[in-house]
């Protein structure tokens, strides 16, 4: 196949305000006709700039400091501007992460589409709307007629999507440039997006530049992936042999640090130490990733590897190649001795512990008010008489789409919103029905983690002024006892002693996180609630957190409810899992039933939707999930699931199926036509009470 | 141990006491305008001292003289000597602005940050108050007021910040709205944290921009305000001055070319005002931690 778009030595360098970021440096890609190559790397790797730079627009101050692009022989890198906004869109398009801000409000997404097709086509309003509804068409748009005149707001997020991809090949380019295409979408809309763009690809022949960070992505998508690092490519190769047979450290340490849903509960994740480098730094000549690399030797502080061919289609950028997958059994380095002891916790909960957490049908609903007067016009019934319970020791898992209540979940543990109905007890304590002073000195014991780091630190605050608020509210020791607590919480997520000195924004991700879950430790509590604790960090950085996550547990006998909608990261954490959708808990039980024979068609749609970074896997199709979330505002009747479930039938409609137990270790699941057999065939129009909290802790319900 | 992140170690220890000062000063502007602070302070309180006039008894023979020898800036429409009244002027205005502005920006930020902060029913009535405030124009408010009590520079000082709160309110309560729903107030809460503490150490601190800005323009208004009372003689009565009534007194004269009667205060009062404003906005800046480099 001809060779479509050539780079050759790309340099770009980004000029800030008292440096210069050389945010790509020295980079060469080829992708051929009809090819998809996934550029896959942390955050500040550069990714994103290549992208940019090909395209020719890079934010303010960026500019190519070297290096050619060619795209069909012709050197696009020194066309005039003019001539490089007919090759946009034209030629190449682009698709980017976030499918709400790439299109502008006020336009209707037809216009939007056509509006390309005008400019590079001179095609007429007519013509252009009629080809807005063929893409649309295209990218498998419901109705796509009547979608013309729609704008963006009153489309799903996996709908929105869609409308950008269909703007991208509204002429027909011959690359597609997909930057994170579906990091802002859900498991399941996310794996409906990429059988779009595969099957786009195969039918009109076109060939992608899928950047992103998710190897299971690139896994799923790509012919071939390059791996960059620190603004270089330090490995490119076929996908399987790049997930196979790497021969880079980078490579192997961040496949090893993603948990997939087969990881054993009981390994120590592997960690990549340290941080990427600052690329603002003049670089000094050594390999950029010996800092943090286990098989760095002198030679690699002295020189910078270049990229050599090692096998056919087999580039590398490093002097002691490694030879493929991590091994982790019997890895001193991988395993710390700290790891949880098989047999523990992790596999089966302690059955005569009592109860630490009880939720007994929390009903949850906001209103919804229009008009001056606040008149109330509904209300989204964010979560609907959900009961679980957790043990002390226990991590809880709940999985989940966005909007399916699960974060309003975690606020009513923590009480920071009452429940409309039902009660979530704590220990001996009803916490929703306590206030003022009393709450305030019970929230000791149940913390909260947040999901993005930074923004759950007053930025104006010192780590110690934060660390020290705590304490200082809950009137705990004196200024040196809180000191000392400080410096202990501080050694214990593993930071270093002075960063009490210095502002959250001095931190990178990965450390926030931890002066976070500092915080949340320094009242020493019993329960924490983590909101999406890694969601926001990147791959390598995830798995130092959830390591540590993992050992704070261990020593200090925490108990955790884990809410995240990454289905592997809950795996590797909880051993008990509840699954939510659209305000109700439709599966519970440990996490080798709930993963290992999910009852539920929605769990189980769910696991096949996530990506795994493993291209024998990922390619399998599993049993997609169709169509979007419901609206919380007035959800389907009977089952809600039920407007997107392959097993639906008429009883789905009309009766709310009850959670009934399958298997032996309370597993729970919510569906009248299950995947696996219950226990007892449910009678249609039973009560919906749960029989777990009875079945499970007899003792408790004795006591009320 | 590996999987401790030992990367803060270059930092600089020192951390960041009196970092800010240090952006701060980094900034010529602001230099520039504490020099011409300082410099209009030490001309208005300490130049009386050196320069004598006589600012209570008119002189009428020697009114409206040009610039020359005895008066370097000339004499007013009833005789006072230009310079040294650009002095006692200066005293009153600087006392009354600086004094309005800061009064008017801690009331309306304590009002703006607990009606953003509570919202609800105290949010409503808070800011009706503040809307009913600030739909009667402030000029017809102030002089309500000010033909109601007896002017004196404690009683403008209140009249002058009981009309400029409001903007203020209005402006905190918007970042307080927005501040409120912060994931680093929730977890004050989540701590038990109470309403004052996160009023106190976690909306104000980070509205200090707003706030900062906004009493910068209040000095500015200030000054104005009092020069547009003296203008409708509602201000100090004579001898007392201040650099807005001496500005209105000149424009009588506009007419026939008097222009040193309105050149000196008009420049005091723009130099002035300008000079805040540098400051104000460095000290946004300074005060802004995330753009503090180290």
């Amino acid at each position: 196949m001809p060779d479509l778009l050539v780079v050759k030595d790309l340099k770009t360098h980004i000029r800030m305000r008292h440096s210069t970021v050389e945010a790509v440096d020295g980079l060469s890609l080829t992708i051929k006709a009809g090819e998809t190559v996934g550029l896959v790397g942390e955050s500040g790797s550069g990714k994103s700039m290549t992208g940019m730079s090909i395209m020719r627009l890079l934010p303010p101050g960026g500019h190519r400091a070297g290096g050619t692009i060619a795209l069909e022989g012709r050197d696009i890198s020194a066309v005039s501007e003019r001539e490089m906004r007919r090759i946009r869109g034209n030629d190449i398009a682009m698709v980017f992460q976030d499918p709400m801000t790439s299109l502008n409000p006020t336009m209707s997404i037809g216009e939007q589409i056509a509006e390309s097709v005008r400019v590079h086509r001179g095609a007429s309003a007519t013509q252009g709307m009629e080809r807005a509804a063929d893409v649309l068409a295209l990218v498998g748009m419901p109705k796509p007629k009547e979608r013309l005149e729609a704008y963006p707001h009153q489309l799903s997020g996996g709908l929105r999507q869609r409308v950008v991809i269909a703007m991208a090949l509204a002429c027909e380019p011959r690359l597609l440039i997909a930057d994170e295409p579906t990091t802002a979408l859900d498991v399941t809309i996310q794996s409906q997006i990429l059988d779009l763009l595969d099957d786009l690809k195969s039918r009109l022949n076109m060939a992608m530049l899928l950047i992103t960070h998710d190897m299971g992505v690139i896994a799923r998508c790509a012919d071939r992936t390059m791996v960059m690092y620190a603004g270089r490519i330090v490995e490119s190769a076929d996908t399987p042999t790049v997930f196979r047979h790497m021969h880079h450290p980078y490579t192997q340490a961040l496949l090893a640090s993603i948990p997939d849903l087969d990881t054993d509960r009981n390994d120590v994740l592997y960690s990549i130490p340290g941080l990427p480098p600052d690329l603002s730094r003049p670089h000094q000549h050594a390999c950029r990733f010996a800092p943090r690399c286990r098989f760095a030797q002198d030679l690699c502080r002295q020189e910078e590897p270049t990229l050599l061919a090692h096998d056919r289609n087999h580039e590398v950028a490093c002097f002691f190649p490694v030879a493929g997958l991590f091994s982790t059994s019997g890895s001193a380095d991988a395993r710390r001795d700290w790891a949880r002891p098989s047999g523990g916790a992790g596999d089966a909960p302690v059955a005569a512990d009592q109860p630490l957490l009880v939720l007994d049908h929390v009903v949850k609903a906001f209103p919804i008010t229009a008009g001056v007067l606040q008149r109330r016009v509904g209300s989204v019934k964010a979560v609907s008489d959900v009961s679980f319970s957790v043990s002390k020791g226990d991590t809880f898992g709940l999985v989940g789409e966005s909007g399916c209540g699960k974060t309003t979940l975690g606020r009513l543990i923590v009480a920071l919103e009452k429940p409309d109905s039902g009660s979530v007890r704590f220990g001996q304590d009803e916490l929703s029905a306590m206030r003022g002073r009393l709450l305030r000195r019970k929230r000791r014991d149940v913390q909260l983690m947040f999901q993005d780091p930074y923004a759950s630190l007053d930025p104006r605050m010192r780590i110690s002024s934060t660390l020290r608020e705590p304490l200082a509210v809950q009137h705990i020791g004196s200024r040196h006892d809180q000191d000392e607590r400080m410096s202990q919480a501080l050694s214990d997520v593993g930071l270093a002693p002075r960063s009490l000195g210095l502002y959250p924004h001095e931190f990178s991700g990965g450390q926030r996180q931890r002066i976070g879950l500092a915080r949340a430790l320094s009242l020493e509590p019993q329960l924490i609630v983590a909101d999406e604790p890694v969601s926001a960090l990147d791959a390598s950085i995830q798995s130092q957190v959830l390591n540590l996550m993992r050992r704070l547990q261990n020593e200090k006998g925490l108990t955790y409810v884990l809410i995240s909608h990454d289905l592997s990261v809950v795996r590797y954490l909880a051993n008990r899992i509840g699954v939510m959708y659209l305000g109700k808990l439709i599966e519970i039980g440990t996490a080798d039933d709930v993963y290992g024979a999910p009852a539920h068609p929605y769990t189980h749609g769910l696991l096949s939707a996530v990506p795994v970074a493993d291209p024998m896997f990922a390619r399998r199709k599993g049993v997609a999930i169709m169509g979007d979330l419901p609206s919380a505002v007035d959800p389907p009747s009977g089952c809600r699931f039920r407007t997107r479930c392959p097993r639906a039938a008429e009883l789905c409609a009309t009766t709310e199926p009850p959670l009934r137990p399958f298997g032996v270790s309370s597993h729970l699941a919510a569906c009248h036509f299950p995947l696996e057999t219950p226990l007892q065939p449910a009678a249609a129009g039973v009560s919906t009470d749960s029989p777990f909290l009875e079945r499970r802790h007899p003792d408790h319900v004795n006591e009320d | 141990m590996a999987l401790i992140e030992a990367s803060i170690d270059d930092r600089d220890p020192r951390s960041g006491h009196g970092m800010w000062l240090r952006v701060f000063v980094q900034n010529r502007l602001a230099a520039c305008g504490l020099v011409i602070i300082a410099l209009i302070t030490v001309f208005c309180f300490l130049g009386p001292v050196v320069y004598h006039t006589n600012q209570v008894q008119t002189d009428p023979l020697n009114a409206a003289l040009g610039p020359g020898a005895g008066h370097p800036l000339g004499t007013d429409g009833v005789g006072y000597d230009i310079l040294g009244r650009l002095m006692l002027g200066g005293q009153s205005s600087l006392e009354v602005g600086l004094a309005a502005a800061f009064l008017a920006s801690v009331w309306g930020t304590a009002v703006g940050a607990v009606a953003g902060y509570l919202g609800g029913v105290v949010d409503g009535l808070l800011m009706r108050m503040v809307d009913a405030l600030l739909a009667i124009p402030s000029l017809l408010l102030i002089l309500l007021l000010a033909s109601v009590f007896t002017p004196s520079t404690l009683m403008l000082i209140v009249v002058i910040t009981f009309v400029s709160w409001p903007s203020t309110a209005r402006l905190v309560r918007g970042d307080a709205l927005s501040l409120r729903s912060r994931d680093y107030v929730l977890a004050a809460k989540v701590v038990g944290a109470d309403g004052p503490r996160i009023i106190l150490r976690h909306i104000v601190p980070n509205s200090i921009g707003t706030i900062v800005v906004q009493t910068t323009f209040e000095i500015a208004n200030a000054i104005l305000l009092l020069a547009a009372l003296s203008f409708l003689g509602l201000g100090v009565p004579p001898p007392a001055a201040n650099w807005g009534g001496m500005l209105t007194d000149g424009l009588n004269y506009i007419q026939v070319g008097y222009w040193w009667l309105i050149y000196p205060a008009g420049t005091a009062i723009v130099l002035t005002v300008i000079a805040f404003n540098f400051v104000g906005d460095a000290l946004r800046d300074a005060l802004e931690v995330r753009l503090q480099r180290r």
